[in-house]
């Protein structure tokens, strides 16, 4: 590195690195877009440049503040210049950018400093209003935001729950906490009490009559726990400084947003950075009575008086985990599923989530849409026909439920937040924004985490996670970026799925059935056998790769308690969990836990796995 | 019999002792086509009490404790219910016998279990009370007194441990009970006196608290003696708030039987010298446990024990100083006391013998769950051993308070609800202990022991994403040090 002369901001170096891998090569790229962002010029020289050096000397005279990476002097020069010709289009030197606008070689500089452009350019020196913008107050944009609020970074917060088409809407914090993680897992705990209820009695607990549930005192007491954590997170962003604005961000132009308030009234902030959070909302069927009577997740768990007999549409984890829960606290509830349960996840571990759901009361209707939902009574619950057409065939049916609630899918909130007016690619079928391994979408400046990610996980945990390493890749000094490699993931069905890892389906697809072994073994939990609850349920599987020391690359349990189990293998697997340490390690006797470390049979074998009760 | 003629003994492996280091080694030497002997007997306590094959876990340890554990944290649920909207009354009472029942039951079909598998396996099982004749031949007694010699090549003790009596408290003997009567009560043992801080002490005062049942802890010194120190004190501060009561500093002095059949116990406190009294309806015995090798007249056989502890000296190869007699389980020095290791120890030590595999049992990072109200789970170094071992400045100790998403509709205490990651300090900061003070930790530490198995450092479990809303989760998000003497308390998501 050259020493700087007076009038030019030192800037350090970082040590050359050799673009032979494409991950390498990314991070110059990104580097670079880093150095023409945080400079007001930033001009990419040769020491022995004419050209370069009459560039320099029009800044000087304009006493302007310049930054100079000169190629020739830095070990990766060669590759430098790649990418910025990938960048700009521009193989030659100097390559000139001025606040974040690239303006070419020498002459394209001398022009714009002739027709004004460029001192027009000069003149936007830090007009923004602050550093990060950051759209959406759920789990990753609140932790990217507070992490660039603790670098010093002046941060802003813009969230607005756009009421659903039933009215409801809720507090700071997003899907998870209002509407997701936070009130389904509560409910289900609601659900399991009612287990607990009635294994109790086996265990010598003394009451007579049939526990009944009340809808209204559960959900009071999990909105009033809600309306505490959208409150400490009010508090959290005050503590740490960032602004925060519950109004509705909409890009107008480069750097700049337009956020539109309850009232209409809008205001509009600049911004060096932007992070797309805006997440995802509940899809609709698009026919006819949908939006009218039908509820999705973002209603029932706030639903002022009991939905009583249920048709939820969707086989996604969101609709069974509700129809989990209702049916748990005595609800009559089907499900109507189009084609496979919880695509994407292993389709045994699917079918036996399933199949534990019918034991207990849930009607499935399989390979069924609705057609039209019609009000046949009003009321709280009303009552709602639904009629249904088979997917193989002319045959219609119908049903008459007090709700319907459709759990078909989620659609990314891209495409009203004015994306296309700074050019910020989406995928226009889904809808989702692709970006590159930094979370960087094609526009520079701008960047998104969470559920609007195509291709990504949408969980709570990798959003947050995703945010908080965002915000100290751009603020701070560390590279570290998030890894969405083996996320553990827990669904919350009756019996709860967890898994981390690749589906039986996925690894066969990537290593070939060959070159699996697949060990798996029912399980009864001690707490069951007194209970009196169903043997050769519960089930451990795991998939090791048999040419690379079984390594295991896939874990999946149905259990009790899964999201406790799963967790602390995840991290096994994270530091190349193999069968044979599985082998070695001792048991917690008795846990569910410990059956992973004795599973003995293959399913290639194709021996018996069932356990035998008394 | 003599032992060079080893062809002409009567097994090529006689294992006493079956329990599940005993038959683990047994099923696992028979399948790989030894012929094998498993002789078993349970000398009633001093009580009374007996029970089937299978051993301490099955009969009087695990297994039982862990359901009636599960009764109590039931009891919890039903507490927690209305809560979630359940309509149940505020006041449940708990039938003893009935989950009594419900619980022997299920430990009779285990026993029943573990005789069909040894049939299955083709292993010989004697009830007898064995002892040794010689090296090689063991002679057993039945119960009506008649004598078999069995003799081996190679013999296996896995004769496990049973509770201590103390034995200069007047009334001690007569009047209580232990942990080898308690799960076999027909009838609720009423008021009880708890002696001892083992964690068979506090796990029984624990379920017996949640059972509704007015529970006293008397314990001399610390709880959890070699567990955690600060995880310990934390388990023993919960179960208080639970409302068991705990008489530290104490040691009882005599138990008498009331008239009314009540006992009357007398202790002293340690440090005022003062007396004190109180009635029970049952005083429950847990200060320890005795190795069972006293009556196996090991000496006839040449194998040594460790005079103190009277437990067995064993290698690393479970080798006691008799070549071809092996101890396993909770009756060889040095050994932790638990299950899974008696069975993995046992089945390894039949695969050795076998000459199917050369591995040794590796006893480090053994992890294990104490099952009180609030579970503790551990694997790995303790706080205290850790400095001991690596110097304080070079251990760094991540910790947090957390509150179970499922405690807060509860409107659950969370105060004890706690986790400490023991590592080095220098990077990447390998983890040394794991210690889980929460809900279903035995759940949760089973997975991260994997982990320390696998050398997992600081680094790599931050990086673990985690699953959300669990507990488990928590320790994927441990950030506070404790040097740093920042406030550990989590709050809110993220």
């Amino acid at each position: 590195m050259r020493s700087s002369p007076p009038g030019r901001r030192a800037r350090p170096w970082f040590p050359g690195i050799s673009c032979t891998s494409a991950e390498a090569r990314e991070e110059l790229r990104r580097r670079l877009l880093g150095l023409i962002e945080d400079n007001r010029v930033m001009i990419f020289s040769k020491s022995y440049c004419p050209h370069s050096t009459r560039v320099k000397e029009l800044f000087s005279s304009l006493g302007v503040e310049y930054n100079i990476l000169e190629l020739d002097q830095v070990d990766d020069g060669a590759s430098v210049q790649e990418v910025l010709s990938e960048i700009t289009n521009q193989i030659t030197v100097p390559n000139v950018f001025v606040n974040k606008v690239h303006m070419g070689g020498c002459d394209r500089t001398f022009q714009a400093h002739q027709s004004g452009l460029l001192q027009k350019l000069l003149q936007k020196e830090s007009a923004y209003d602050y550093d990060l913008i950051v759209i959406g107050g759920g789990s990753g944009g609140l932790a990217c935001a507070q992490e660039a609020a603790i670098l010093g970074k002046k941060v802003m917060v813009l969230d607005f729950v756009v009421p659903s088409p039933q009215g409801t809407s809720w507090g700071l914090g997003g899907t998870c906490v209002n509407v997701g993680c936070v009130p389904k897992k509560l409910m289900h705990q609601a659900a399991l009490l009612g287990q607990a209820l009635s294994d109790s009695r086996k265990f010598g607990w003394e009451y007579n009559q049939q526990a009944k549930h009340n809808w209204e005192t559960m959900t009071e007491a999990i909105q009033n726990h809600i309306g505490s954590l959208n409150w400490s997170y009010r508090v959290s962003l005050r503590e740490k400084a960032v602004a925060y604005v519950n109004s509705y961000g909409e890009f107008v132009e480069h750097h700049k947003i337009k956020a539109t308030n309850r009232k209409g009234q809008e205001t509009c902030y600049t911004a060096a950075k932007f992070v797309i959070a805006t997440g995802e909302r509940p899809r609709y069927l698009g026919i006819q009575g949908d939006k009218e009577y039908c509820i999705t997740s973002d209603d029932l768990f706030s639903l002022p008086y009991c939905p009583g007999k249920t048709l939820v549409v969707g086989a996604s984890y969101v609709a069974l985990e509700c129809a989990g829960f209702l049916a748990g606290i005595g609800l009559d509830v089907t499900v109507m599923v189009r084609s496979v349960l919880l695509r994407g996840f292993d389709q045994e571990m699917a079918e036996k989530v399933g199949s534990y759901m019918e034991q207990h009361g849930i009607k499935f209707l399989r390979k069924f849409i609705p057609v039209m939902v019609q009000q046949l009574e009003k009321g709280l619950p009303g009552k709602l026909k639904v009629v249904a057409k088979s997917t193989e065939g002319p045959e219609t049916m119908e049903g008459v439920y007090n709700t319907v609630l459709l759990a078909i899918g989620r659609d990314s909130c891209t495409r009203k937040i004015g994306l296309e007016k700074i050019g910020v690619k989406i995928n226009e079928k889904t809808g989702k924004i692709p970006v590159n391994d930094v979370e960087q979408t094609n526009v520079p400046y701008v960047y998104a985490v969470g559920d609007v990610l195509e291709g990504k996980l949408e969980l709570t945990p990798v959003a947050i996670q995703a945010g908080k390493l965002l915000a100290r890749r751009l603020f701070g000094d560390h590279l570290e970026k998030c890894d969405y490699i083996n996320v553990p993931t827990t669904v919350f069905t009756p019996l709860e799925y967890g898994c981390c890892g690749l589906s039986e389906e996925k690894a066969i697809e990537v290593y070939k059935k060959e070159n699996l072994e697949v060990y798996h073994t029912f399980f009864w939990p001690l707490e069951w056998t007194v209970a009196g609850r169903d043997n050769n349920t519960c089930y451990a599987k795991i998939i090791c790769n048999k040419f690379n020391n079984n390594r295991v690359i896939g874990f999946h349990i149905l259990g009790p308690n899964a999201g406790e189990v799963t967790q602390g293998f995840a991290v096994a697997m994270k530091c190349g969990l193999t069968k044979q340490l599985l082998d070695d390690t001792i048991g917690i006797h008795p846990t569910c836990g410990e059956v992973f470390t004795t599973l003995e049979i293959t399913k290639s074998s194709g021996l018996d796995i069932s356990q035998k009760g008394c | 019999v003599e032992s060079a003629h080893s062809g002409r003994q009567d097994y090529d492996l006689l294992v006493i002792g079956g329990g599940s280091g005993g038959l683990a080694c047994a099923k696992e030497a028979a399948q790989l086509g030894k012929k094998v002997a498993v002789v078993d007997y349970v000398e009633p306590s001093p009580r009374g009490t007996r029970w089937g094959l299978g051993g301490t876990c099955v009969n009087v340890g695990c297994i039982p404790k862990k359901l009636m554990h599960q009764a109590a944290l039931l009891g919890d649920r039903i507490r927690d219910a209305p809560h979630y909207g359940w309509e149940v009354p505020q006041q449940v009472p708990h039938d003893w016998r009935k989950m009594a029942e419900a619980v022997q039951n299920h430990v009779k079909s285990l026993n029943w279990g573990h005789r069909v598998q040894l049939q299955d396996r083709k292993v010989k099982y004697f009830n007898i009370k064995a002892s040794f004749v010689n090296e090689h031949v063991v002679c057993g007694v039945t119960k009506g007194g008649k004598e078999t010699l069995l003799s081996a090549e190679h013999i296996v003790i896995a004769t496990g441990g049973r509770p201590r009596y103390p034995t200069n408290i007047e009334g001690a003997l007569e009047h209580g009970i232990t942990s080898d009567d308690i799960f076999w009560l027909k009838e609720s043992p009423g008021k009880t006196l708890v002696v001892g801080a083992s964690y068979v002490a506090l796990e029984c005062a624990g379920f017996l608290t949640g059972l509704s049942l007015d529970t006293t802890v008397m314990m001399r010194s610390i709880p959890l003696r070699g567990f955690d120190q600060q995880m310990s004190s934390l388990v023993t501060e919960h179960m208080a708030s639970h409302g068991t009561q705990f008489l530290r500093g104490c040691t009882p002095s005599r138990v008498k039987k009331l008239p009314d059949g009540q006992l009357q116990v007398t202790w002293k406190d340690l440090a005022s010298g003062r007396e004190d009294m109180g009635t029970f309806d049952t005083v429950l015995w847990a200060i320890g446990r005795v190795p069972e090798t006293r009556s196996l007249n090991l000496e006839k056989a040449g194998v040594n024990t460790n005079p103190n502890t009277h437990k067995i000296l064993v290698d690393a190869q479970e080798a006691t100083s008799v070549p071809h007699i092996y101890a396993i389980g909770d009756a060889a020095e040095g050994r932790p006391e638990l299950t899974p290791t008696a069975t993995m120890a046992g089945r390894l030590l039949a695969q050795r013998l076998c000459g199917q595999s050369s591995d040794l049992m590796d006893y480090d990072n053994v992890p294990t769950t104490v099952f009180t109200p609030l579970e503790y789970g551990c694997v790995g170094l303790s706080e205290e051993e850790a400095v001991a071992r690596h110097g304080e400045e070079h251990v760094e100790v991540y910790h947090a308070f957390y509150k179970p998403l499922e405690f807060t509709v509860a409107e659950r205490d969370s105060s004890q609800c706690y986790i400490k990651m023991v590592c080095l300090r220098e990077p990447p900061q390998l983890v040394l202990g794991l210690h889980f003070l929460g809900p279903n930790a035995g759940e949760v530490t089973q997975g991260f022991a994997l982990g320390i198995k696998c050398g997992a450092s600081y680094t790599q479990v931050m990086r673990t994403v985690g699953i959300h809303p669990t507990c488990a989760e928590e320790v994927a998000k441990l950030r506070i040090t404790k040097r740093s003497g920042l406030e550990p308390t989590v709050t809110g998501c993220g």
